[in-house]
């Protein structure tokens, strides 16, 4: 058992604990203060910061045991939410160590998240850390630790496709409109029918820069409504067709039970376009576009299953892209673990010791041998007194470097140690 | 093009640049050498070519910023290097004062007009493996790495647009040149001329096609790749 600085975690999640028990654990933001300051009260708990979104509640910690500190961080969950242990012991999960910094680069890097690489994960653990900043219950380890995972979560959107592709109906067609024009700014969208994926889609791409909005549909109120809202103009249900050539994107979703756009509509629209491509998205079941229309030169037609398609075929890039990040997070921990190592001093007091020892030994040795006149219990004296003196000048620095490297420059503490007394030769 | 790493994308910019410098260089000694541009034998005509192909490709990933363009153009650059290692590196002959006007003129603009022609292929290429994606919905890999229909078509119109009037003008002090060098004017040799005239009608229906009757995106991507084969047809036609 080391006497150095111990890392642990307790938690739950979306995939050990079903929402019914989560929604019991989250901590609360108002409350977090008082919790974070009532866990780095006990004696046994160093730093700590707890992460609570509505995926996960988890407990990061430095403690002076492992195996206590994860029971007091799993009483601690159950004594504040006011549930018995026996309930929860199976929903919790708990790792030390490397396992606890490879928990959290996954969880930073959204590869836990519940949408693999979803942005928002990140921004909820920095929220965690900034909060346990501010209240000091954070230290020098899981200041490092969680710096550390920022730059590992942004390393891994960078170098990896995680949240590169669209992973929802309307991201998905926003993805292709982007693919099909460039720049969505100068584009306008036609809806034709009010429903409310219709909706989503089109405030997904007004939000991408779309600025022009038409909106037909069977009751003109209707579509009133829906053009107000989303400050664009209603059409007449019948003179969407002369005015279809005017959008570069249509998004059908009327009940209507036949195709309301057929393959010669379009190609008249087209050659009113001057073939400027036109991207035709069919959220209608049944279908308000003939699949025909694909066929035609400039115009792409996806329809809900198409889009489904597209977004199942992107998760599985994503699942991809997750061994990928995986192989930067190991690389990551290896090195969070490199410099972890180096703030327990154990190994170095026992260094330095062995070192002066060494030395003692060695010194006195070569001097009795010249002084075979003295008896043996003299000689016993000599080595008693060297030893007493060496263990007398090591005393302070030795106390010290323990208590040194609990603070946030110990390490710089122990490579001086290191340094002083040639241990890394 | 799949690698995402930064440093490699940088790496290879790097090295393309690191050639581009050696190959002015190149160019360079060897015109002071010769005393005259490098456009009068075919190895120098593709020297030349390759240096505008990779001058005119660093112009529009600057101005376009368009990724993955050098993956589609520098195959092409390194086929024209190619093609020139066998070609005779003997000094070209320097014809008489007036006739090496025109003769600059012409191998200049044509060259340049070769170089856009280059990148309206490799846009035109890319157009087509893009436009292919999302038509048959399978969307692979170079669907999110390669850019959007709009601005590979845009490419496609701008370097033609470019490209074409300078062949043009190429062709015509060609023409020129060669009533300068004592001969009719449509007296030279018919299989060295039509494929000229056959490139000059397919980049001349694809640069007015698209004015007059909206000719744009697949057709005009296969049409500036079409013009490059022919190109390149001629050019072996030339040697």
């Amino acid at each position: 058992m080391t006497s150095g600085p111990n890392l642990v975690l307790v938690g739950v999640n979306h995939k050990t604990t079903p929402v019914e028990i989560r929604e019991k654990l989250a901590f609360s933001q108002v409350k977090l203060e008082a919790s974070l300051e009532q866990l780095v009260s006990s004696p046994e708990i160093t730093e700590n910061i707890i992460l609570s979104t509505c995926n996960r509640v988890e407990i990061y910690a430095k403690v002076e045991n492992t195996d206590r500190g994860i029971q007091l961080l799993q009483d601690f969950i159950c004594d504040y939410h006011g549930i018995s242990r026996g309930n929860l012991d199976q929903y919790f999960y708990s790792y030390c160590d490397n396992q606890a910094v490879e928990h959290l680069f996954r969880v930073s890097s959204s590869l836990d998240s519940m949408v693999l690489g979803e942005a928002q994960i990140l921004g909820q653990v920095k929220d965690a850390y900034s909060t346990a900043r501010s209240f000091s219950s954070t230290g020098m380890v899981l200041n490092q630790l969680f710096e550390k995972a920022f730059n590992v979560a942004k390393k891994v959107r960078e170098e990896t496709g995680i949240s590169e592709r669209g992973v929802s109906i309307s991201s998905a067609a926003v993805e292709l409109a982007k693919k099909i024009f460039e720049d969505l700014e100068n584009h306008s969208v036609m809806l034709v029918g009010t429903g409310e994926m219709a909706e989503l889609a089109a405030k997904h791409l007004i939000s991408y820069g779309v600025k022009t909005v038409y909106v037909a549909s069977r009751t003109y109120e209707r579509a009133a409504a829906l053009a107000q809202t989303l400050n664009g103009c209603a059409l007449d249900f019948e003179s969407f067709k002369e005015e279809m050539h005017r959008a570069d994107i249509i998004i059908t979703s009327t009940a209507a039970p036949t195709f309301i756009i057929r393959k010669e509509m379009m190609e008249a629209a087209i050659q009113k376009r001057k073939n400027k491509p036109i991207f035709l998205i069919d959220i209608a079941v049944p279908r308000d576009i003939a699949p025909e229309v694909n066929e035609l030169e400039n115009v792409y037609l996806y329809d809900i299953d198409d889009l489904q398609n597209v977004v199942n075929a992107n998760m599985e890039e994503r699942q991809k892209e997750a061994e990928n990040a995986m192989d930067i997070i190991k690389q990551e921990v290896t090195k969070f673990n490199n410099w972890f190592s180096t703030l327990d001093a154990v190994p170095t007091i026992v260094e330095m010791r062995n070192r002066a020892e060494d030395m003692r030994a060695f010194e006195v040795d070569k001097t009795l041998k010249n002084m075979d006149h003295l008896s043996s219990e003299d000689k016993e004296t000599i080595q008693q007194l060297t030893q007493s003196l060496v263990n007398k000048i090591l005393h302070k620095p030795t106390i010290n470097l323990k208590k040194k490297t609990q603070s946030q420059d110990g390490h710089i503490y122990l490579k001086a140690i290191r340094h002083l007394f040639h241990l890394d030769d | 093009m799949v690698y995402r790493r930064p440093l490699v994308a940088t790496l290879a910019g790097g090295m393309v640049a690191l050639g581009l410098i050696f190959q002015t260089v190149s160019i360079g000694i060897r015109s002071s050498i010769t005393g005259h541009g490098p456009y009068t034998t075919s190895y120098e005509v593709a020297m030349f070519l390759a240096w505008f192909m990779v001058v005119i490709y660093f112009l529009t990933e600057w101005k376009y910023k368009i990724k993955d363009l050098g993956a589609f153009v520098i195959p092409l650059v390194f086929f024209v290097m190619l093609i020139s290692v066998f070609l005779s590196k003997e000094a070209g002959l320097v014809p008489e004062s007036e006739v090496r006007f025109w003769l600059t003129l012409h191998r200049t603009l044509s060259i340049i007009g070769y170089a856009a022609f280059s990148i309206a292929f490799a846009a035109g290429i890319m157009y087509l493996i893009q436009e292919h994606q999302v038509k048959t919905k399978k969307l692979g890999i170079m669907y999110f790495r390669m850019p959007s229909l709009e601005v590979l078509d845009d490419l496609n119109f701008k370097v033609i647009t470019i490209g074409f009037p300078l062949f043009t003008l190429g062709f015509m002090t060609g023409s020129i040149w060669n009533t300068k060098m004592d001969q009719a004017f449509f007296s030279w040799d018919l299989a060295k001329t039509m494929p000229m005239v056959m490139v000059w009608l397919i980049y001349g229906m694809v640069f007015f096609g698209r004015m007059a009757t909206g000719l744009r995106g697949k057709k005009a991507a296969q049409g500036a790749i079409l013009g490059f084969i022919a190109v390149i047809g001629s050019f072996f036609l030339h040697i």
